[in-house]
């Protein structure tokens, strides 16, 4: 459908096709009062697409918490922005690029990161890290291998050459990905507090300038292809999926910048999702303004394409903006030095209509204002999913000691060290990274000042499909913790809602469920969301994936040195376990990967203790009372004492479970709120706790013995554990 | 010390190398746009990190081309010294300032981690501060690394002591070569050692606290030696 006949007549059935519903068409043509040209139709499709205008979701995105006194934007921009201090604004946001990662894997993933990076720079900020939250299908699924090849070269092709580090982020394995891989990248950026800049248009009159690359017939409808199902035809929408040139962002991200440092724009907006169409839709719509473009004035790379083409185009690389008048010719030098086309494409205008003209004759005239604000909204049936039943951990007959299950938990692809993934990932350029890949949160610094920032992306789906609320509530809280691990205030975050198809009621229960869990955690947290992506309908053939709410958090240190890591640094040092276990396996990596059982509900999340307990390990981190932290998560105590010890190269030594619990349930549950900390000082950390009313107890020491103990089991070796955690990857990767 | 730092459409190490000059010398680099075919008197050129003109075509080809690149080389010929990291080494190879050239990574995918590096000359204006025989960590981020040149210009550069770094395992024992470069070969001096390329980067590795300070000491040798 790129290019419909142009004799076919506008009608329902070509708006069908469109993806539009019969009410949506009937919506259209009382606003247009008349039969819609084929540009449009198209670009009400695009506009009205649930890429773009979140129709499904928004009625419930509006319980998230989205203020603080620190939020200076929330939703509803390019990107969210907090203050940080010292006249500096954090700017961040997370995106999906599902669907056309799983069709063209390289070229899929790569301009993923590129439009997130100019969603952040479009703001005024300079991109300081970017974050990648991943998930592929089972590894045997004949598909995965060339998935994780393509995605992670194409992450790596973009982000390299734009000299951004990419940090850290998830990667994660699981059947329901097979055949929906979601590709989720985060980008946070630097500003100047007080030189923002916004998407709303205004001066009459005042240019509409057109940057960048030049358009192509690229990715025409990528909007309305993120917004259907997949079925076994899905690779033939191949063609639609746009092509990444990071060096021709990379001299837009410094003409921009260079332009930004002058006074000379009004507003910006990158030309994403939509391109055209949304951009000046956008900008016009939040000025209250019309605006009149003329497509012949477009740069184009290819000859004869249509308004309806140049509107839809999905090209890469482009920003639009209105300038102040008179300013024109200071910015063309500026994109003429970085060798980028730039061209007036149009004027502001008080008509309040979108008029797009193609030699001469008006190809579109739509009212801008209802052409938004009649965006359909929906309130879809949803059931609540069925709860789960508790599974008890005396219940279950282990098959292998802990300790055997500890390598092969370690060793399987879920817990496998993700090297092969970040090496190929610059992480190290700017010079800032504190904190590198592997961690519970990566930590960049921030030049010139004291200052850095820790950045964490999660998500733990099997959670979110047996309860979907508690499973947003955990999203939330894992982040927070990751971030409190390493010693940051969490101040914000950005979530990119994953799910099937909102029209089955299953699937709406879900998103519900996990928005509504985000909600409570992130009010009681403190940990406003300032801006997110939804990305629905990632089914194929009927079969959706597992609920996917990545919550992608940012926390503030004043001052860099404070920051810390999850390595054992000396031998004889205590652990202690912060937080209560009650052994919780339901849900568990351990039921998964041991037993082979994907069931129970998941561990509940007290919300009152989250926050005590992190207050806590933030105070003792401060403190200095603790040489190394992580948070306990998947795989439970077991599996945070021996990535505690591969990271430090110590050995350490775990006590036996307390009275009531079985091996099992005490090394490997997941009960959640739990941090495991590494100090000299025990007994200022146990004080500590119970001054706060925080459970905590001595759980074992680090050793000098090269060898990890659980207790009345052989020590197993680091080397072997070491092999075990590096050798699945690359070698599935090579086989 | 006064350096210059030339800026291609596409480097991204510049910031990374400034910091790195002007803690070790106390002035600030300035940096010059590759259009330019005016060249700033300068005590030191620097060709920094990145992927200029995207690295298409072939990496450094067309920056070997730019406009500034004809006064670089006369200057480099009349001993102007001139350090090329990464993209910048890729640079000076293209512009026939240093031999051989650097191939795609044997593995055929970019690499980014801390690397060994064993010194094996310290006889030059650039690493007077390391000794012979010194194993330093400094970081690789590149794809194509991979160091080549017929077995009779290797012969040489070793002969002359004209390699300047090789990959090595921590104890300096083993080989562990992240890119497949012939011989080990990381960096290499042209005929009078007043030109430097390498692959690896120092410039990331001055500050302990973010991995390692190793690199620090060839800024330091640098800044002494043209104080």
């Amino acid at each position: 459908m790129n290019k419909p006949e142009r004799s076919r007549p506008v009608d329902a059935a070509l708006a069908a096709e469109h993806g539009l519903k019969g009410d949506e068409y009937k919506t259209l043509l009382e606003i247009m009062g008349r039969a819609p040209s084929l540009t449009e139709l198209g670009i009400f499709s695009v506009m009205w697409s649930e890429h773009c205008s979140y129709k499904s979701s928004r009625l419930h995105l509006r319980k998230l918490p989205t203020k603080a006194p620190w939020v200076i934007q929330g939703p509803g921009e390019n990107a969210g922005v907090i203050d940080i201090g010292g006249g500096l604004a954090a700017v961040f946001k997370i995106e999906s690029h599902n669907h056309p990662s799983f069709i063209e894997p390289y070229q899929g993933a790569a301009t993923g990161v590129g439009g997130i990076l100019r969603d952040v720079f479009t703001m005024g900020a300079r991109p300081i890290a970017i974050m990648d939250a991943l998930r592929f299908g089972e590894p045997a699924h004949p598909k995965t291998k060339h998935l994780v090849a393509g995605v992670v070269a194409g992450i790596g092709g973009y982000g390299n050459c734009m000299g951004i580090p990419t940090v850290g982020g998830e990667t994660e394995f699981h059947a329901s990905y097979n055949g929906n891989i979601l590709v989720n990248a985060m980008t946070v950026g630097i500003a100047p507090a007080d030189r923002i800049f916004y998407a709303r248009a205004a001066g009459i009159g005042n240019p509409v300038v057109y940057v960048g690359s030049k358009t192509g017939r690229d990715g025409i409808h990528g909007a309305t292809m993120a917004s259907a199902e997949f079925d076994d035809k899905s690779e033939e929408k191949r063609p639609t999926v746009q092509v990444g040139d990071p060096f021709t962002e990379k001299l837009l991200l410094e003409a921009c910048l260079e332009l930004m440092a002058t006074d000379a724009i009004v507003s910006i907006q990158d030309m994403g999702a939509a391109g055209l169409t949304s951009s000046s839709v956008e900008m016009a719509g939040k000025g209250g303004l019309g605006i009149e473009l003329d497509i012949d004035k477009v740069p184009m790379r290819e000859t004869g394409m249509t308004a309806y083409e140049v509107m839809l185009s999905e090209s890469q690389e482009r920003m639009l903006m209105i300038l102040k008048p008179g300013r024109e010719e200071a910015a063309r030098r500026i994109f003429a030095k970085w060798e980028l086309d730039f061209s007036i494409i149009g004027r502001l205008t008080d008509t309040g209509r979108l008029v797009v003209k193609r030699g001469g004759e008006v190809e579109a005239d739509i009212p801008v204002d209802p052409l938004v604000a009649k965006a359909p909204l929906y309130d879809r049936k949803w059931e609540p999913s069925r709860k789960r039943p508790v599974v008890e951990a005396r219940s279950m007959k282990p098959p292998m000691s802990p300790a055997e299950a500890l390598v092969k938990l370690i060793g399987g692809p879920n817990f496998a060290s993700k090297r092969w993934i970040w090496e190929q990932y610059d992480h190290l350029v700017r010079g800032q990274t504190v904190e590198r890949p592997g961690g519970d949160a990566a930590v960049v610094r921030i030049a010139g000042t004291e200052k850095a920032l820790a950045i964490s992306t999660d998500c733990t789906p099997r959670y979110c499909v047996a309860d979907p609320r508690e499973g947003g509530r955990q999203a939330v809280a894992e982040c927070w913790r990751n971030l409190v691990s390493v010693g940051a205030r969490p101040r914000a975050v950005t979530d990119n809602l994953n799910f099937g198809n909102p029209e089955r009621p299953p699937i709406m229960g879900q998103l519900v469920g996990c928005v509504e869990g985000m909600a409570e955690a992130c009010a009681a947290l403190d940990f406003p969301v300032i801006s997110g992506n939804v990305s629905l309908y990632n089914e194929t053939n009927g079969k959706a994936i597992m609920p996917t709410p990545v919550i992608g958090g940012v926390g503030l240190f004043e001052d860099w040195r404070a920051h810390m890591s999850a390595a054992l640094r000396a031998p004889g040092e205590t652990l202690v376990l912060v937080g209560a276990t009650r052994g919780w396996l339901g849900a568990s990596a351990y039921l998964r990967d041991i037993l082979g059982r994907e069931e129970g509900a998941p561990p509940p999340v007290d919300l009152g203790a989250e926050r005590r307990n992190g207050e806590l390990v933030l105070t003792l981190i401060a403190a200095r009372w603790v040489s190394a932290c992580h948070d306990l998560s998947d795989g439970g105590l077991a599996i945070a004492a021996a990535e505690m010890s591969l990271a430090g190269n110590l050995g350490c030594r775990l006590e036996a479970a307390p009275p009531g619990l079985t091996p099992e349930a005490w090394l490997f549950g997941e009960d959640q709120a739990r941090y495991l900390v590494a100090t000299r000082n025990p007994d200022l950390v146990l004080g500590a706790a119970a001054a706060r009313g925080v459970p905590a107890t001595m759980v074992g020491r680090a050793t000098a013995d090269g060898a990890l103990t659980l207790a009345g089991a052989n020590p197993i070796s680091l080397a072997e554990l070491r092999r075990a955690h590096e050798a699945w990857l690359p070698e599935y990767m090579a086989a | 010390m006064k350096a210059v730092i030339v800026l291609f459409p596409g480097s991204n190490r510049e910031n990374d190398m400034a910091a790195a000059l002007e803690a070790a010398s106390g002035s600030k680099p300035q940096i010059v746009w590759h259009g330019d075919s005016e060249l700033p008197k300068a005590d030191l050129i620097v060709l920094p990190g990145g992927f200029a003109h995207g690295d298409y075509l072939r990496c450094g080809a067309m920056a070997a081309h730019s406009p500034i690149m004809r006064a670089i080389v006369e200057r480099a010929q009349r001993g102007t010294p001139v350090l090329g990291v990464c993209n910048g080494f890729q640079i000076l190879t293209e512009a026939g300032l240093l031999p051989g050239a650097l191939m795609r990574n044997a593995s055929l995918k970019f690499v980014c981690r801390d690397v060994h590096l064993k010194v094996e000359n310290s006889q030059t204006l650039f690493a007077s501060r390391y000794e012979v025989g010194q194993v330093i960590r400094v970081p690789v981020a590149h794809g194509d690394g991979n160091y080549f040149a017929d077995e009779e210009t290797l012969d040489r550069l070793e002969g002359e002591g004209r390699v300047a770094f090789r990959y090595c395992s921590p104890s300096g024992a083993a080989n562990d070569n992240p890119n497949g470069s012939i011989r080990a070969i990381a960096g290499i001096y042209n005929e009078t050692k007043t030109v430097l390329g390498m692959m690896p980067h120092p410039e990331n590795a001055v500050d302990a606290a973010m991995g390692s300070a190793d690199g620090k000491a060839l800024f330091d040798g640098i800044a002494a030696a043209l104080a």
